[in-house]
């Protein structure tokens, strides 16, 4: 299976692990990454503050330099902003012809075009999960994240706007409120996954920089609450996020003087270590806040864990009602 | 048309709606010149001509004149039609040979060039004038109608129709899919605004219904198929086996007792409580038979147990029972099959299905009925703990394009009782979040002003989210609801310990299949359509086939009580007239064209065209079309004509309309 | 926060562009997209708040914030580099409105150096000449309009 390939800027060295850990499980999974020729930056959430046509006409370019790799129509991005620009760019080109037409005009200036619908823009999380399939994953798997509890983070950009899946069948990518397809992913991979009821909610992006109570406040709720729900780490998909939960937790717990230690990994990261790979390889160790003690949960035996003693409660004394359960819903 | 036609046209001003744009005057006198060869006799303008003295104009002259032909051109046939062909017929002529054309909607209101629109409405009357030339005198069609009622559903709508149509003393057939009739409002604690108990308002209705000679009451049964038309359907229904002999069965309910399977209970208790695997859904169920659910039973399942068997003092139980199908004929039918709640799983960002405390509205109902899982006490999840805050959020999956864009309309008051009920039992502050009160009807407005009174507090703002994570201090083991008051034009966090969801209203799951059994239709949202949404809400486009109550839209009790007495109303009205008068306008098949390709039998969107094997052709069933003309055009043959919209009159108006008849006949060459 | 978004439409709708164009709501929105998928009559709320902020610059109206100015400094790089450059963009940002927030950052900074995750350097991409032609020729059709 081949794709086009966009990185975006963060995944050149902010977050080069990521970088390094979908290049290397995406090998292992049998998928072929073709970077994009000559990318440059989507833009992400300033471009578009200052500028309409130009932030357009900017994401375009990569769209079309993307049709330059031959024998692929799907174009992947790690990066959840990249990937909302480009899926955004691309399906406003497609229900707009007047900005299709305005696009192309400038893309005309350095001699290229692009036609809305060419490329089926998807984020890595999706492909992984929905081209390989839950099943092929799980048999790879060697080292199983028996013992981890993870807090799975999806941030915003990943599930909104619900842009219409690709695959035509009319119905989005994932929930927008409460998304599973991360947390499927990590029980494949044998980790004991928390109900995180934020695991949608917004990092904050830049807001460190422009207001730095609200941004880190932000971030202050997110990592609190994998916390409170006694997770061992964060486990995202898009390196915004990381840098916020991970490069500014020691600023935030100074801010508000908390002292939370949660180390924030990327999925790739620990889809390689399931498959056995050396940590090193993946980029591990390059977070702020030390991963090695989560860490060491999967790399000894463990012991079965007590379940904490129960009150035993006899049938007879249990008042407790029924209640319906999530997953169980056709819309 | 073998006689000569002797033509009146009219032309009506309708005040200034037409006299403004086109010249009326000018079209009646060109009208009497130029269309006098082709059998125009008198041709008049007149102020109003649905007006008496207007009709009374057409009226004079078909007598004096000795008029054969009536044209009126005015307004819309929809509005009028009915209106001068009564009058032709009063004058002794048949109704069909009078026609209006309309010069109002379709020129003088699309138009304000006054020239072109007079140009305009002359040749639609010179159409007009050709093509009633082919029109034949026709009779409306009748029909017996058979003297007995199919209500399908039990709530109260359809009890309320049963017990008008069975007290005038005709028979009522009422099925009901659940073990017991009652509906959905068996399931209330108290109903608005007068805070009535809901069963106690209720149980006598469905007691008199169960008592009633006249009402056969079918509980445990679906109808499967339906055949024929009005006056005279046939409909299959399937008795779903009880397990219960009913002649035996005295209701003692030691079945229940002793039967040891316990099951969530998810259609009366709304998946709060629980039931036996053989149950009567609750105590003051009519009939009071019990029923065996196959799928739970350990007998069924496993082989083993029989405990009710052991147990009952009748020896009722019979678990050798079978469904059984049966036909019952009736004249007409009423659809009264309800509504399901909204699932607002659909909206994880309330949290319901994954935080405990939050609970739908018919969970809450339960929780507030003395006979519900807990006694009637409001508690938490956890069966035990009693809230001290509760909020309550109106427009749940309702007023939103996500969702449901139209209006529940009872959820504003149903929220209001929530908020006294919970006032009442717990003493609890309670938070109401909604975005508009919609309190219309005799008493809502007040009541509203009550709760006001009783210090509930009113956020106007639609929640954004339900959730556990906590943020501030306060919040920790408390479900916030983040929401904006828009009054205020802040964010607010509101710490609570119970949620409940006004979820609104939605059409059964199974709405679109059981309206095509009955050849309706729904709209878009799923809900039966009625004939006409301001003047005709019971009936629907296929005769003899009525819906009252939430099958047609979210309404409150009286407004189903009100639909269920409307339906039957317009039922007994039938059955009085003893048959019934299908419009003329239908088609026909000749027989000796047909060629058998049957391409005509699938494309009738009414099933009136059967194939008789034996001869090879089709035949129109003239009580069930209606003459939409589909098969007419679709026959490759040509061998489908209807009345009223012939090839002939087709052609002649479009001649007429291009003014190709205005040319004199040469003079005769001797 | 201090126009709700529903009260900047309510403002909008009355006509009073001023005090919507002055809003520090629109500078504080980090495009989550929680409003637009939530929104019962599916109004496309981020996407009125990125207009809102390009017609608050256009006619210099915000007070209540340095977020334009970042928004600016991160788009030169890009008009210049073809990629974002982090420390050019901190750097640059903190001198004009927040230096002592050097002294804050610093010990996350010499962590993201020792970890390699920092670039000296911006990158420059190949196209940059075809980049530039594209971005120009996309602003005077804008202008144009």
């Amino acid at each position: 299976m081949k794709y086009s390939y966009f990185p975006g800027c963060s995944l050149e060295r902010n977050a080069a692990a990521y970088n390094i850990s979908s290049l290397a499980t995406a090998k292992a999974l049998g998928m072929e990454m073709v970077e994009v020729e000559d990318w440059n930056c989507c833009g992400a959430t300033e471009y578009i503050s200052l500028n309409l046509l130009a932030s357009f006409a900017l994401i375009a370019r990569n769209l079309a330099q993307a049709t330059k790799t031959t024998g692929v129509n799907q174009l992947v991005a790690p990066c959840s902003a990249c990937y909302l620009n480009l899926r955004k760019t691309d399906a406003y080109m497609q229900e707009s012809p007047d900005l299709a037409k305005k696009v192309n005009q400038a893309l005309s200036a350095g001699g290229l075009s692009y036609e809305g619908g060419t490329l089926k823009v998807r984020h890595l999380l999706d492909v992984v999960v929905n081209d390989i399939g839950l099943e092929t994953i799980a048999s790879k798997v060697t080292r199983p994240l028996k013992g981890l509890r993870i807090a799975p983070y999806y941030g915003c950009m990943i599930v909104r706007p619900n842009f219409e899946s690709t695959n035509g069948d009319g119905k989005s990518f994932d929930n927008t409120e409460y998304p599973m397809t991360l947390d499927n992913l990590l029980k494949t991979l044998g980790a004991e996954v928390v109900d995180f009821p934020m695991k949608a909610h917004c990092c904050g992006g830049h807001m460190t920089q422009i207001s730095e109570a609200t941004g880190f406040e932000m971030i202050r709720r997110l990592v609190k609450g994998a916390s409170d729900y006694k997770a061992d780490m964060i486990v995202t998909l898009c390196p915004m996020c990381q840098l916020n939960l991970d490069g500014f937790q020691a600023p935030m717990n100074r801010h508000f003087k908390t002292n939370y230690n949660m180390p924030v990994l990327y999925f790739t990261q620990m889809l390689g270590l399931a498959f056995g790979m050396d940590a090193a390889s993946l980029g591990i160790g390059q977070e702020l806040v030390d991963a090695r003690h989560a860490l060491a949960k999967i790399g000894v035996e463990v012991p079965q864990p007590e379940k904490p003693a129960a009150p035993k409660k006899s049938k007879k004394d249990d008042k407790s009602l029924p209640m319906p359960l999530m997953g169980k819903v056709e819309e | 048309m073998n006689e000569e036609a002797r033509i009146g046209v009219y032309v009506c001003h309708c005040g200034s709606n037409i006299a403004g744009i086109v010249d009326v005057e000018n079209v009646a006198k060109w009208a009497a010149e130029k269309l006098g060869h082709r059998g125009v006799v008198i041709a008049r303008d007149y102020k109003f001509m649905c007006s008496s003295l207007g009709q009374e104009l057409i009226e004079k002259d078909i007598k004096e004149l000795g008029l054969t032909r009536i044209v009126v051109a005015a307004c819309s046939p929809h509005l009028h039609e009915k209106t001068f062909r009564t009058a032709a017929e009063r004058a002794g002529l048949n109704p069909y040979l009078c026609e209006l054309v309309s010069i109002r909607e379709q020129v003088s209101w699309v138009h304000t060039d006054k020239i072109a629109a007079t140009e305009k409405a002359k040749a639609a009357i010179s159409g007009g004038v050709e093509r009633i030339i082919h029109n034949v005198p026709l009779t409306p069609l009748r029909v017996p109608i058979d003297k007995s009622t199919l209500i399908v559903g039990g709530g109260i709508a359809g009890i309320q129709a049963a017990l008008e149509i069975a007290d005038a003393g005709y028979k009522v057939y009422l099925v009901e899919r659940e073990p017991s009739v009652g509906g959905h409002m068996a399931q209330f604690d108290k109903t608005f605004p007068t805070l009535d108990c809901s069963a106690c308002i209720l149980t006598p209705k469905m007691v008199s219904a169960g008592t009633h000679p006249n009402i056969s009451m079918l509980s445990w049964a679906e109808v499967t198929h339906v055949d024929g038309y009005v006056g005279n359907f046939t409909a299959t229904i399937h008795q779903k086996p009880r397990y219960v002999k009913t002649d035996l069965c005295t209701g003692c309910g030691i079945c229940q007792e002793k039967c040891p399977k316990k099951v969530i209970d998810d259609v009366y208790e709304a998946g709060l409580g629980y039931r036996k695997a053989i149950y009567t859904p609750f105590p003051q169920a009519v009939p009071k038979f019990p029923v065996l659910d196959k799928p739970n039973c350990t007998y069924f399942q496993k082989g083993t147990c029989k405990a009710c068997e052991k147990f009952c003092p009748t020896d009722a139980i019979d678990f050798t029972q079978k469904d059984e199908y049966f036909d019952v004929k009736v004249g007409n039918i009423i659809l009264a099959t309800g509504y399901d709640l909204f699932d607002a799983r659909r909206i994880p960002q309330y949290g319901f299905g994954r935080l405990a405390n939050v609970f739908s509205s018919l969970e809450f109902e339960r929780l507030s009925n003395s006979a519900g899982p807990t006694g009637g006490t409001v508690v938490l999840r956890d069966g035990v703990t009693t809230p001290k805050t509760v909020g309550i959020i109106h427009c749940v999956g309702s007023r939103d394009r996500n969702y449901n864009n139209y209006c529940s309309s009872i959820c504003c008051m149903q929220s209001l009782k929530f908020a006294h009920l919970v006032h009442e039992r717990t003493g609890a502050e309670v938070y109401e979040f909604y975005i508009d009160m919609r309190t219309p009807a005799k008493g809502y407005d007040e009541f509203y002003q009550r709760l006001l009174e009783e210090g509930t507090h009113f956020i106007r703002g639609k929640v954004a989210e339900v959730t556990d994570a906590a943020r501030l201090p306060g919040e920790e083991g408390k479900l916030i609801i983040q929401v904006e008051d828009t009054l205020v034009g802040k964010q607010r966090r509101i710490p609570v310990d119970m949620v409940i969801l006004s979820s609104g209203l939605e059409p059964r799951h199974d709405a679109k299949e059981v309206a095509r059994l009955f050849g309706i239709s729904c709209s878009a949202d799923g809900w039966y359509i009625e004939r006409h949404p301001k003047l005709d809400p019971v009936a629907t486009m296929t005769e003899g086939v009525f819906i009252a109550g939430c099958v047609q839209g979210p309404k409150d009790i009286p407004a189903s009580v009100v639909q269920g007495a409307a339906a039957a109303a317009r039922v007994l009205g039938r059955i009085q007239q003893g048959e019934i008068a299908l419009e003329p306008v239908r088609a026909t098949i000749n027989a000796d064209n047909c060629s058998g390709c049957r391409i005509c039998n699938d494309l009738c969107p009414y099933s009136a065209i059967v194939f008789h094997e034996d001869k090879m052709v089709s035949e129109v069933n003239p009580a069930l079309c209606q003459g939409c003309g589909t098969c007419v055009a679709a026959c490759p043959a040509g061998a489908i004509s209807g009345t009223c919209f012939s090839d002939e009159q087709i052609m002649a108006q479009i001649e007429g309309l291009l003014l190709l008849n205005l040319k004199q006949p040469e003079a005769a060459v001797s | 926060m201090d126009h709700t978004p529903r009260a900047l439409f309510a403002l909008i709708n009355a006509g009073m562009s001023d005090v919507v164009l002055k809003s520090n709501t629109p500078w504080y929105c980090v495009s989550c997209y929680y409003c637009t998928v939530r929104c019962p009559q599916e109004v496309h709320i981020t996407d009125i708040m990125y207009t809102l902020k390009r017609l608050a610059v256009q006619k210099g109206h915000f007070d209540d914030t340095n977020a334009p100015d970042f928004s600016k400094t991160f788009i030169s790089w890009v008009e210049s580099y073809g990629r974002s450059f982090e420390l050019g963009l901190m750097g640059q940002h903190m001198l004009m409105h927040n230096p002592f927030g050097v002294f804050k950052i610093a010990g996350m900074g010499i962590g993201m150096v020792s970890k390699g995750r920092m670039d000296f350097t911006p990158t420059r991409i190949k196209g940059m000449d075809e980049l530039k032609a594209i971005l120009t020729k996309a602003k005077e059709l804008e202008v144009a309009e």
